[in-house]
């Protein structure tokens, strides 16, 4: 196929032609950020967790006396796990995924929580039988021993535990001593507070982002407790099966244990469920997006290639009658609808490109893999091949006799 | 002469009904989608106190020390206790509350229902009047009953339907807690948004930022007395040095969790009360309180940009769908076009006969109009579409989405708009249509 006198032709439409390049460029850069970005809320939804997801329920309970809480604790605990079903139950300060969250600076050193990227992490406090409970898998050292939940109270600062061991998530174990092992080295929350990490769990994830984003979603901390105030919920395990039912009766166990108190229980699945609610909803409208996008630059392909088949009917059928055959036609408007694509998707790359720069500084996203662009390019092209075949196949229905008559 | 060209452009409408319904289309996806997006902005950007935010202000100190690990740009969002009380009792404004949030459990001795958990908003009385909240029975506390530390309340209207079915409420008793408190006033539905006045807490998360959408507390307190009903059960915005002694007591902590809000109506109020606020600070450093004296106090809508309160998922959407709205608008210059130029034998006939440029350039732009608005119709239809899929969604803010006049103006000024900006060259093109080329052509 010669490109000579297609180029010659596309010359005299600069205008039309340079809109469809345009029209093509925009949504190359469009359609790039935006798979990008479903990709990446795609995997948000998909961020894995290491505790039991299926089979947890939390018991929100509000209310209570907290000078009561020293005996109610044990006492709600003892009853919960004798409902049938209930493999083990804890109670906890806060809930991966429930947005309430106690998060404090953390450092190698006494000092070290002063320094300004010092990282920000999420406490989590739980008694006796609290990796049972949540079903943390623990990949390097211990878990607590008995002893130390009983030495636990929240010290002189409240808010952060009075015990001496922690347990810490891989990835913040990695944060925290990139090259070496964490086990046995002391971790610091301000001069006064030191911790023994005495165990490495799988990445669990915070109650909420709490700011730092993605990669800081899984710097959790886990700390024992004795029953304390701090204790706002309590996570029993079961099946995934019995959750429904587990909910119920413990819901009807604690508030006859404790008139008054105010309990909320749900299903960690919901938990999960309603967190990442907004960033499903964004991935449809992205999806929607994309799609309705796509279709209207190619209904954009259809109407001007239309217009230029019926404007050149007359010179189609001079070429068909002086040889052309239906095939060399076809090819024709092809092959022009093939050079504007290129065109197109080469500015769009570049803008692809540029967009993304510009989310990055303003919207936290990070940069975009580069085979994002020959991929959107490809799709583009294929789009643009479809949209053309219609009208070419028009095209190449012109009688040669056309060529004879007047238009 | 324009109901002429109407007729023309209807026609030559009805002549290409693909190519019709294809430009009808893309300006009607294209502003259904701009549409849609834009109305959510215009509901969460909008002005909560409309006529009087500019009066309201946010003034901020800094009491942290030198070794807490903060960027001393600006003040922490919110104060500690002392010096919050202390610029709010100087009385310096014209109006002046404190506000702090804390989770309160209600009951109703005389309504037989399990107790709730609810927000409780710990303030001072000139809240009501300074925020313009409507009362639906009763009022707000007097200042004395908030200096007497009086056990009174003022609930939401959601509440009084809740608890006593909507009636007048006034003089009931609330059960807060482990005290009895009086209903003094019930508020009228009220729903500002965004929540301006909880406006903190986005720098670091610890609210997701859609929760400035929420509704507002269901239980308001005089500041001081809910201090004692409610104490241990109060929540830091941020410690240092070892943070409270007793949990939930933070009233001599080291610890920022009150916010003060105050009303200025005059220019000089505003710098006076600036100079208030700095002497204040470098007085507190002479008494060694303070290492810092930065001070800082925006108007409310300041402060609503620098806490960033609209979603960023929402800014992300809009931009999204102005960039479709120029595919769009590329698509229709193209088509438009095409559907001008192929007139040209029909323009140079009506040129040879006497239309001048012009004319012919006014006819075009009025069929690229009439698409406009038969566009803007679509549009509006898809935007109405759009704004129940919104409302389906679980976002804080879902109830309050709905189109108002000005966005339906908006819709059709836009839709229009864009389809003469997409019909102005292509009717150009057709105007500089050479009559005797295409005579000749016939």
């Amino acid at each position: 196929m010669e490109i000579q006198p297609i180029l010659a032709a596309l010359k005299k439409h600069k205008i039309p032609a340079t809109l469809i390049v345009l029209e093509i460029a925009l949504a190359c850069a469009v359609l790039c950020n935006a798979v990008f970005m479903i990709g990446q809320r795609i995997s948000e939804l998909h961020l894995p967790n290491a505790i039991d997801q299926a089979g947890i329920v939390d018991m929100n309970v509000q209310g209570g006396d907290p000078k009561l809480a020293n005996a109610d604790i044990p006492r709600d605990l003892a009853a919960l796990r004798e409902i049938p079903g209930v493999t083990a139950a804890t109670g906890i300060d806060m809930i991966p995924l429930g947005h309430s969250s106690s998060n404090s600076n953390i450092a190698t050193s006494p000092g070290g929580v002063f320094q300004k990227d010092s990282p920000n992490v999420a406490i989590y406090m739980f008694t006796k039988g609290g990796p049972e409970a949540l079903g943390l898998r623990l990949l390097k050292g211990r878990f607590f021993n008995d002893d130390e939940y009983v030495d636990s109270k929240p010290g002189n600062n409240s808010y952060v535990p009075g015990g001496h061991a922690v347990i810490l998530t891989q990835a913040l174990a990695k944060r925290m001593w990139p090259n070496g092992e964490a086990l046995g080295k002391q971790l610091w929350i301000g001069p006064q507070n030191n911790y023994t990490v005495i165990g490495v769990v799988a990445n669990v994830l915070r109650p909420n982002q709490n700011g730092g984003g993605l990669s800081q979603f899984y710097w959790s901390a886990f700390f024992p407790i004795g029953p304390y105030p701090v204790v706002s919920d309590y996570i029993v395990r079961t099946t995934p099966q019995d959750r429904q039912r587990v909910l119920q009766a413990a819901t009807a166990k604690l508030e006859a244990l404790s008139p008054g108190v105010v309990v909320k229980g749900k299903a960690f699945a919901d938990i999960r469920d309603e967190y990442f609610a907004t960033t499903r909803s964004m991935v449809w409208m992205l999806v929607l997006v994309c799609v309705v996008m796509l279709a209207v630059t190619a209904f954009g392909i259809v109407g001007l290639t239309s217009f230029w088949v019926s404007q050149r009917r007359r010179q189609i059928g001079i070429r068909r009658a002086v040889g052309a055959t239906r095939a060399h036609i076809m090819q024709y408007f092809q092959t022009e609808n093939f050079l504007l694509s290129t065109a197109g998707v080469v500015i769009g790359m570049i803008v692809a490109y540029g967009i993304n720069l510009y989310l990055m500084q303003h919207y936290q996203l990070t940069r975009l893999p580069w085979y994002y662009l020959p991929a959107s390019a490809i799709a583009l092209w294929v789009l643009g091949q479809l949209a053309v075949l219609g009208p070419a196949l028009r095209a190449a229905n012109v009688p040669p006799v056309v060529a004879t008559r007047g238009v | 002469m324009f109901a002429y060209y109407l007729e023309l452009a209807l026609r030559s409408l009805k002549r290409n009904k693909l190519l019709t319904v294809l430009m009808v289309l893309a300006i009607a996806i294209g502003i259904g989608a701009s549409m849609t997006t834009l109305t959510v902005m215009h509901l969460l950007s909008g002005d909560p106190l409309p006529g009087k935010s500019a009066h309201i202000y946010y003034p901020q100190v800094d009491p942290t020390p030198n070794n807490s690990n903060w960027q001393h740009k600006y003040p922490l969002p919110m104060m500690d206790y002392r010096s919050a009380v202390d610029l709010w009792s100087a009385h310096r404004a014209d109006r002046q509350a404190l506000v702090v949030q804390s989770p309160v459990k209600v009951s109703a001795p005389e309504v037989n229902r399990p107790p709730l958990m609810l927000t409780m908003l710990s303030t001072t009385s000139d809240f009501f009047p300074m925020f313009d909240v409507p009362f639906e029975y009763g009022a707000a506390w007097t200042p004395a009953d908030g200096k007497d530390r009086a056990h009174v309340a003022v609930i939401s209207s959601d509440l009084n339907d809740k608890l006593f079915g909507g009636k007048d409420s006034v003089g009931k008793s609330l059960r807060i807690r482990n005290s009895d408190v009086r209903i003094v006033g019930v508020l009228a539905p009220w729903r500002p948004h965004p929540l301006f006045y909880d406006a903190e807490g986005s720098i670091t998360g610890n609210m997701s930022s859609t929760g400035y959408y929420g509704k507002p507390e269901d239980v308001f307190m005089p500041f001081f007395s809910s201090m004692e009903v409610n104490d241990g059960n109060f929540f830091q915005y941020t410690c240092w040095g070892g943070g409270p002694t007793v949990p939930g007591h933070l009233e001599n902590a080291p610890c920022v969790w009150v916010a003060l809000w105050v009303q200025l109506d005059s220019a000089t109020k505003v710098a006076d009360y600036r100079a208030f606020l700095t002497n204040y600070a470098q007085q507190q450093k002479v008494l060694g309180r303070f290492t810092h004296t930065e001070t800082r106090m925006l108007d409310l809508m300041q402060w609503l940009d620098y806490e960033q309160v609209i979603p960023s998922n929402v800014k992300l959407q809009t931009w999204l769908a102005f960039a479709f709205l120029a595919i769009c608008l590329f698509n229709m210059v193209g088509l438009l076009l095409a559907k001008f130029l192929r007139r040209s034998g029909e323009i140079g006939v009506r040129r040879a006969l006497g239309a001048s440029r012009r004319s012919v350039f006014a006819q075009c732009l009025t069929e690229a109009g009439l698409i406009g608005l038969i566009g803007g119709i679509g549009g509006w239809l898809l935007t109405l579409v759009g704004l129940w899929l919104v409302r389906r969604q679980q976002t804080p803010y879902s109830d309050l989405v709905h189109m108002d006049v000005s966005m339906f103006v908006v819709t059709f000024v836009l839709a229009v708009g864009v389809s003469l900006i997409a019909g102005a060259l292509p009717a150009l093109r057709a105007s500089r249509v050479a009559p005797a080329l295409q005579l000749k052509t016939l």
